[in-house]
């Protein structure tokens, strides 16, 4: 217990160093006394451009690096312990495939920026609608293996459909514009994206903060689950939903970063252990600290922005790799 | 004896005229013979497209993608029943090679990058199809020569000759007018790509083509050459004078968005927005289309020098490849677009 909790003052005083530093630090030089400033509110003699840098680029960029790395932990952790698997992201229901064929498909029809986050979010929720209805349909299996399989062979399908329009894009203009949102990236984050994006992250996070103790039975089997009072369908239901909201609003801004919702809930579980109630507020703790750092690296190391999937990916193989071969205990 | 050797002198002569007429050195320096000029040429991709419809439109199977009615709406009621035949060159590659064989093409020409890839996709497709590919280099400066080489093998030279002359004698034009500018007196420009506008041309990419001609301060000449997505803070610290884009949405965005109002271009509101029909000006297709956005946009950067009537000049330029003189109406509607030109 004093473990966990030093695990939790350790995470929490790393993100918040981590949230100042970021604030200081960019492509567009602002002086700490002026951020200081400006954040306690003596902004009238300063230049206008810095006040833009910090309300309107630098801070919603940082509020959205850890709303997504939260919500993408957070949603890897329910599905992790839901699944009884390691090796399970958040887009194991298809819902960054389909979050991505809805912006492919705005992109496509040359919709604006609100489209494309519109169609992004309703793709994500849609696919993983699709997956769960047909995957509980699947009688005479056990329900988590149809999910997952269920899971597997509609991303397939909607990853055809993303290539298909890849293809029929022009290539001169739309082409890479989806390259670029595939690629996710934080660099186009406006204030109104984040105003949207955070109520409905949190709007999933509530059930499963609320949900915490019962998710726990998740992982035992069914019967057992069912033996100590749980309807472990509904619940599971609910969690997926929550997941997928949470994980739907962060892609729609984001576009897909991969390895978050993977590698934070394996890192968190080496350190307080798999009980959804302790493991759940670390992850998200150190998902937002993760995902800050690497978008902090992205926007400052080189005029031009770094893909932070590409960060996460040279970061999350080499860890993941060593986590697995640390821990050898199960669930 | 005499007679027969006679003969055979006639015919080597006869033999080689023809061959000069139809044998062009392309840009990757591979000879392309032609038995007798194309009359049924197959463009490659969009810049080659653009060639071949403004040398002679009879000549040209199809578009790699059907025109759309608003872009249809520039060209003569004939290009519109072209068929679409796909592009059969690098990314994006839709062309389906039998489809392009039942067309009968007896040329395929390419426009655009010679690099050694497109030129090794010339000499596949070429073994494959037993059909002659010529590739052009498709940079602004290079167009006078690839329409001269392009009208011997269509055996349209007086047509391409005078597109060709035409074409130097603006590029000329436009050089002797950016030399009129001072360095110090070329603003800082900012091309920005995407809905968002965070995407540019790094130095000496294809997408900044004109500016680079234009001899315009790029501000992301530091960027590698190619498509780069660049942070907003990047852009507030370049603080471009001038923003140039082609994307609609982000014309609207950059004026209105709290993010960019700091920028020096969206505070004194230069952003300007490319006009697009039937061919883009600024950037893509990259091929000679391009020269009405070396004009455009040597017009917004450099208003003194470029003191010409951007209507007339463009006018002649769709008269001339485009096969059709836009009405006064089209030109309103192409110049008057809101941010197309300074108010």
């Amino acid at each position: 217990m004093r473990s966990t909790l030093l695990a939790y003052v350790l995470a929490l005083a790393a993100l918040l160093a981590l949230t100042a530093l970021a604030f200081t630090v960019g492509r567009y030089p602002v002086p700490i006394g002026q951020l200081i400033d400006l954040l306690i509110g003596k902004s009238q003699a300063l230049p206008p451009t810095a006040r833009t840098v910090l309300f309107e680029i630098r801070g919603p960029r940082v509020l959205s690096a850890l709303l997504v790395g939260a919500a993408l932990a957070a949603a890897g952790t329910a599905y992790q312990g839901m699944f009884r698997n390691p090796l399970v992201s958040p887009d194991i229901l298809g819902v960054s495939t389909g979050a991505a064929l809805g912006a492919v498909g705005a992109i496509f029809l040359s919709l604006g920026v609100f489209a494309t986050q519109l169609f992004a979010f309703g793709g994500g929720l849609a696919a993983v609608a699709l997956v769960y209805w047909i995957g509980s349909r699947m009688r005479g299996h056990e329900p988590m293996l149809a999910l997952v399989l269920t899971g597997v062979v509609i991303g397939t399908l909607l990853g055809s459909a993303i290539a298909l329009l890849k293809y029929l894009a022009d290539p001169y203009n739309q082409l890479p514009a989806i390259t670029f949102w595939l690629l996710g990236s934080l660099a186009a984050i406006a204030p109104q994206d984040l105003a949207v994006a955070a109520p409905l992250a949190l709007a999933g996070l509530a059930p499963m903060l609320l949900l915490r103790w019962r998710v726990n039975l998740l992982s035992l089997p069914d019967d057992e689950a069912r033996a100590l009072g749980v309807d472990t369908r509904r619940l599971r239901s609910v969690v997926v939903a929550a997941a997928t909201l949470m994980t739907a609003a962060a892609v729609a801004v984001s576009g897909i970063i991969g390895w978050v919702g993977l590698l934070i809930p394996h890192a968190a579980r080496l350190v307080v252990g798999p009980h959804f109630g302790r493991l759940l507020p670390l992850s998200m703790l150190i998902g937002a600290a993760f995902l800050l750092a690497v978008d902090t690296l992205c926007r400052t190391i080189a005029p031009i922005e770094v893909p932070p999937g590409v960060l996460t990916a040279l970061i999350g193989t080499p860890f993941f790799l060593w986590l697995f071969a640390l821990s050898r205990r199960g669930w | 004896m005499r007679p027969l050797s006679g003969l055979l002198v006639c015919a080597a002569l006869l033999a080689s005229s023809a061959r000069a007429a139809t044998a062009v050195v392309d840009a990757t320096g591979r000879e392309i013979r032609l038995a007798a000029p194309a009359q049924r040429v197959y463009a490659a991709g969009p810049p080659a497209s653009l060639l071949v419809y403004a040398i002679d439109p009879h000549k040209l199977l199809g578009w790699t993608r059907a025109l759309r009615p608003d872009e249809a709406a520039f060209l003569p009621p004939d290009a519109a029943r072209l068929p679409e035949l796909g592009r059969l060159t690098g990314r994006g590659n839709s062309a389906n090679v039998e489809t392009v064989l039942r067309a009968r093409p007896q040329l395929i020409v390419d426009v655009g990058s010679t690099s050694p890839y497109f030129a090794s996709l010339a000499e596949r497709v070429e073994a494959q199809t037993g059909i002659p590919y010529a590739l052009f280099d498709g940079r602004i400066e290079a167009t006078p020569a690839t329409l001269r080489a392009l009208g011997r093998l269509m055996g349209e030279q007086a047509r391409a000759e005078r597109l060709a002359t035409w074409y130097e004698a603006e590029l000329a034009d436009a050089r002797r007018r950016v030399a009129l500018v001072p360095r110090d007196a070329r603003p800082r420009v900012y091309y920005g790509r995407g809905i968002a506008g965070l995407q540019t041309g790094g130095g000496g990419s294809i997408n900044v083509e004109v500016l680079d001609f234009l001899g315009a301060v790029n501000v992301a000449e530091e960027a590698r050459a190619g498509l780069v997505a660049v942070p907003i803070e990047q852009i507030l610290l370049w603080n471009p004078e001038v923003i140039l884009t082609t994307d609609p949405d982000f014309w609207r965005a950059a004026r209105q968005d709290p993010r960019w109002r700091a920028v020096r271009a969206v505070e004194t509101q230069r952003v300007y927005l490319s006009p697009h029909l039937p061919f883009g000006w600024f950037d893509f297709p990259p091929g000679a289309n391009r020269l009405l956005g070396v004009w455009w946009a040597g017009k917004l950067l450099y208003p003194r020098a470029f003191d010409f009537d951007l209507r007339a000049k463009v006018a002649e330029f769709y008269q001339l490849f485009y096969h059709r003189e836009p009405t006064p109406a089209q030109l309103d509607a192409l110049l008057g677009e809101p941010g197309v030109l300074p108010r």
